[in-house]
């Protein structure tokens, strides 16, 4: 296979890690007691892994392969549908563009070689420190017939939350969306009926976002409280 | 209000009267009468609805009832919300959410470490496999999942097909409950019973253990389990025998089970199914045979799969998985080899030597004597391990498993600090209990509590 | 509650007050509450190992308006707190509410948006039961222990009396941030 390998696309080579957060300091919590550890001047960037080097080992390379020729005889380019592939701790991700999302999903559920029949939901991490691409989801897909893994990221940042839904295609997501939509306020486009599943449905907010308090109360003690967990000084 | 139309028609030899209607009115003439049957609700109301179909078309009255959250046969809080027509179900709708527990937030606080102790509270009635997701996702995270030691991995698997065994019983005992046999609740608990004293006697508690660590497990094997579990293996099967005499072939059972909850492998596929509900079909789909963790591979079982696609399909499906069980129990019995439990990199090991002193279980004098007197960086590690716990370099993973009731999968995000960034679980209950309606509408209300019931959802794995 | 309300304080309401209590705890009916894992151990104790039908419960009534005691078996997410609470309203009197285990009790380990921080929040809690889960011989014990208050209920004057004591207590109770002092008073 690997005499067959398609000319990479320049842009997906040069996509560096993502920055995901800068952190100060070692420890968080409100000024309650002074930092005397003398981390205080830290500074740390958080970067997830970026573009993988090719080959990337394994069967990835196949599907790398299968994907973009066949994105490429539906005609759609696979630079502009995919920003990146990762592969990290043997899992193969690809970052897809939001408006391509349906269109790579039919051709990963349809295509012979890829064959992922079965879609095993959508799962969304907020990263407020991602700037252009704070709300993201994970879509793991997984093929019976050929025994592979294979995940979707699509990121949307939090001034428009929307994201195609993925329904049409794997009527599994159904609720995975919904609950994407409750917990953390992506909104779907096209689902059947975005309602709320897990809170009430009237709650305001979106409780799993990072700038949503987690709510608990102070612990009561005799003659002393205990600041609910997220008020607690801790270690970044 | 309920309405019912009754159609004058002569088929208990009466001669066309009405049963209902009171002595001395006059009777239908040519069954050509309608009866209307009225039981409560406003007359007015009822009196301009029947004016309005006053053209022979009977009054189609749909009631939607709420099986609320309160229910003893909705298998714990789940709201269904059933448009009946009759007994016949023409829509059903699941209500979740009752038991929302923000396992995931409160996550963000804690260790990671500490996180199996949330994680495994999720879906109750499995634990272990939450535990074991979860580990597997932080040490795929770390990259140190070829350094977990080999009898670390032996008891996981143990634990886990020991807790498959006491999750298909609660399943069939409740599922019995809500058909009306209680006799095979009383057995289903009484073989959990079995496991749960193996439970308590390995990890200290009976449900929701936190015993499974990043890393290994929290402590090696007492002396006497080994014993235990021969005894439970040679008990079992019996027992199995007893359930089946009573449920396999019985008519009732049968009749009850047999072409309900009916759900082919195209619908199971469109809506992402796994586990029984999914083997039931006919596919031999086990996550432990295609993609092996744990130390799988070195297991010798087979993948139960039935071909009748309903609920009857998926109670003999988990009947003989826990035979299967009963084989890979076997087996890792005799894979146990004398070694560590935990993993021997220090950074991340947490420090597993608990002992049973004169005020309770706690840290063992051995273990206190060598951090306090004799290894500096003992102590050091066991005081970074508890306060801060280990970090996890930056990424994110998925890691799926076969749980009892299908793929559980546990996506894993880490920004390089103590505490996981965002953990989602892909819980197979909640993706599972879109099937209620595929499989339900059209039937009856009956149907649709044994269909639920064949699901096997668990409301804290649905809700998190 | 005719009869029993209208008899004479002294030995004859005494004696009406232990056949009635007998009679109450003898038969107690549960309904069915159970949410999360602890309801897996209440499901076993009244399973064969354990066994609440010596107890005279193993009928958990699936209709509020046929039970006696609610066993608010798991954690209490805000959706679920108003049909908690329409299920209490909706049992007749008496009714006892025993709240089992940690997170009906005091929200458990779950101290976020999602959990009420106990139910006493919701209802009036008559015992509490902590553990996670409790064994079923833990469940046993407070059952038995809410069979020994109900034995003691007092009817008619004495309960008029019991109620102001009570309340007079209630008002002069302090909250729990403001004890000093040793643990065990």
């Amino acid at each position: 296979m690997s005499e067959n390998l398609p000319e990479l696309p320049q842009p997906l080579a040069e996509q560096a890690a993502e920055v995901v957060a800068v952190r100060r300091g070692m420890f968080g919590g409100s000024g309650s007691s002074g930092d005397t550890s003398g981390y205080g001047r830290l500074v740390r960037t958080i970067e997830f892994p970026g573009q993988s080097p090719r080959p990337y080992g394994g069967y990835f390379d196949e599907v790398e392969n299968e994907l973009f020729g066949a994105l490429d005889e539906r005609d759609l380019a696979p630079e502009a549908a995919i920003e990146k592939v990762v592969v990290h701790r043997g899992q193969l991700t690809f970052h897809v563009r939001r408006e391509h999302l349906l269109e790579v999903a039919r051709t990963l559920r349809d295509d012979p070689a890829l064959r992922y029949e079965l879609c095993l939901g959508v799962s969304g991490v907020h990263l407020p420190g991602d700037t252009g691409r704070e709300l993201q989801i994970l879509v793991p897909l997984l093929s019976i017939t050929h025994n592979r893994r294979v995940h979707l990221a699509v990121g949307c940042p939090d001034e428009d939350p929307h994201i195609p839904s993925l329904t049409p295609v794997y009527p599994a997501t159904d609720w995975h969306e919904r609950e994407a939509w409750d917990m953390f306020g992506i909104v779907f486009d096209g689902h059947p009926a975005l309602t709320r599943i897990l809170m009430p449905d009237d709650w305001p907010g979106h409780p799993q976002r990072k700038d949503y308090p987690l709510g608990g109360i102070p612990v009561e003690f005799k003659g002393a409280q205990i600041p609910s967990p997220d008020q607690r000084r801790s270690y970044r | 209000m309920t309405l019912d139309v009754a159609r004058a028609v002569d088929d208990d030899m009466d001669g066309g009267r009405d049963p209902y209607a009171a002595a001395g009115t006059v009777g239908p003439e040519e069954g050509n009468e309608t009866v209307y049957t009225l039981s409560g609700g406003d007359w007015d109301e009822i009196a301009q609805e029947l004016a309005s179909a006053e053209d022979g078309e009977p009054v189609e009255e749909r009631i939607v009832v709420n099986m609320g959250p309160q229910h003893p046969s909705t298998h714990g809080v789940l709201r269904l919300v059933v448009e009946t027509e009759g007994e016949t179900v023409t829509e059903v709708r699941c209500g979740i959410g009752f038991l929302h527990t923000g396992i995931e937030k409160n996550l963000e606080y804690r260790n990671w470490t500490q996180g199996c102790t949330f994680v495994t509270r999720m879906d109750y009635t499995t634990p272990f496999y939450q535990e074991v997701a979860y580990c597997l996702a932080v040490e795929k995270l770390l990259g140190v999942e070829d350094q977990v030691p080999e009898r670390a991995s032996v008891i996981r698997v143990l634990l886990m097909e020991l807790n498959r065994i006491a999750s298909h019983m609660v399943c069939i005992a409740t599922g019995g409950m809500e058909m009306g046999a209680l006799s095979a609740m009383i057995f289903g608990f009484r073989e959990r019973e079995l496991v749960l004293d193996i439970f308590e006697m390995i990890t200290g508690l009976r449900m929701n253990h936190a015993f499974i660590r990043p890393g290994g497990v929290a402590q090696d094997l007492p002396p006497g389990a080994v014993d235990k579990i021969r005894e439970f293996l040679a008990l079992m099967p019996e027992r199995m025998k007893d359930i089946e005499a009573l449920c396999n072939e019985n008519p009732i059972f049968k009749g009850r089970t047999e072409g309900v909850g009916y759900l082919d492998l195209t619908g199971c596929m469109a809506l992402g199914i796994t586990g029984p509900v999914l083997r039931a079909t006919g596919l031999p789909h086990d996550l432990r045979k295609s993609q092996p963790y744990c130390g799988y591979e070195g297991y010798d079982f087979d993948v139960v799969t039935w071909d009748t696609s309903d609920c009857y399909g998926r109670y003999r499906i988990r009947m003989d998985e826990v035979r299967q069980s009963l084989r890979i129990v076997e087996q890792c019995l005799e894979k146990l080899k004398p070694g560590p439990v935990m993993i021997e990199d220090k950074k991340i090991a947490w420090p597993a030597q608990l002992a049973l002193g004169g005020d309770g279980m706690g840290n063992s004098l051995d273990h206190i004597r060598h951090i306090m007197g004799e290894s500096m960086e003992a102590l050091i590690h066991h005081f970074k391990l508890v306060t801060e716990g280990f970090r996890v370099p930056p990424g994110q993973v998925y890691v799926g498993i076969e749980s009892p009731k299908g793929e559980l999968g546990c996506h894993a995000v880490s920004d390089g600090g103590t505490r996981p960034y965002r953990v989602h679980f892909r819980d197979p209950s909640f993706n599972n209990l879109q099937a209620v309606s595929a499989m339900s509408e059209g039937g009856m209300i009956a149907d649709l509590i044994v269909a639920v019931a064949s699901i096997d959802p668990v409301m804290g794995g649905v809700d998190r | 509650m005719g009869i029993e309300e209208k008899v004479p304080s002294g030995f004859l309401l005494s004696t009406v007050e232990g056949l009635a209590g007998y009679m109450r705890k003898g038969s107690l009916w549960p309904a069915t509450f159970g949410l999360a894992c602890c309801a897996i151990e209440m499901m076993a104790t009244g399973a064969g190992r354990y066994d609440l039908a010596r107890f005279g419960m193993e009928v958990f009534r699936a209709s509020p308006r046929q039970a006696d005691l609610m066993i608010v078996a798991g954690r209490v997410s805000q959706k679920m707190a108003p049909v908690l609470r329409q299920i209490y309203d909706q049992m007749p009197n008496p009714k006892w509410v025993l709240s089992m285990g940690v997170c009906a009790s005091s929200g458990g380990m779950f101290n976020n948006y999602a959990i009420v921080q106990g139910v006493d929040h919701v209802v009036p809690v008559d015992i509490y039961l902590p553990g996670c889960p409790p064994r079923p011989e833990m469940l046993m014990d407070a059952i038995i222990k809410l069979h020994e208050e109900i034995q003691k209920t007092p009817l008619g004057v004495d309960r008029v009396a019991a109620a102001r004591a009570a309340e007079e207590a209630a008002l002069k109770a302090l909250p729990t941030i403001e004890m000093k002092g040793l643990l065990r008073p």
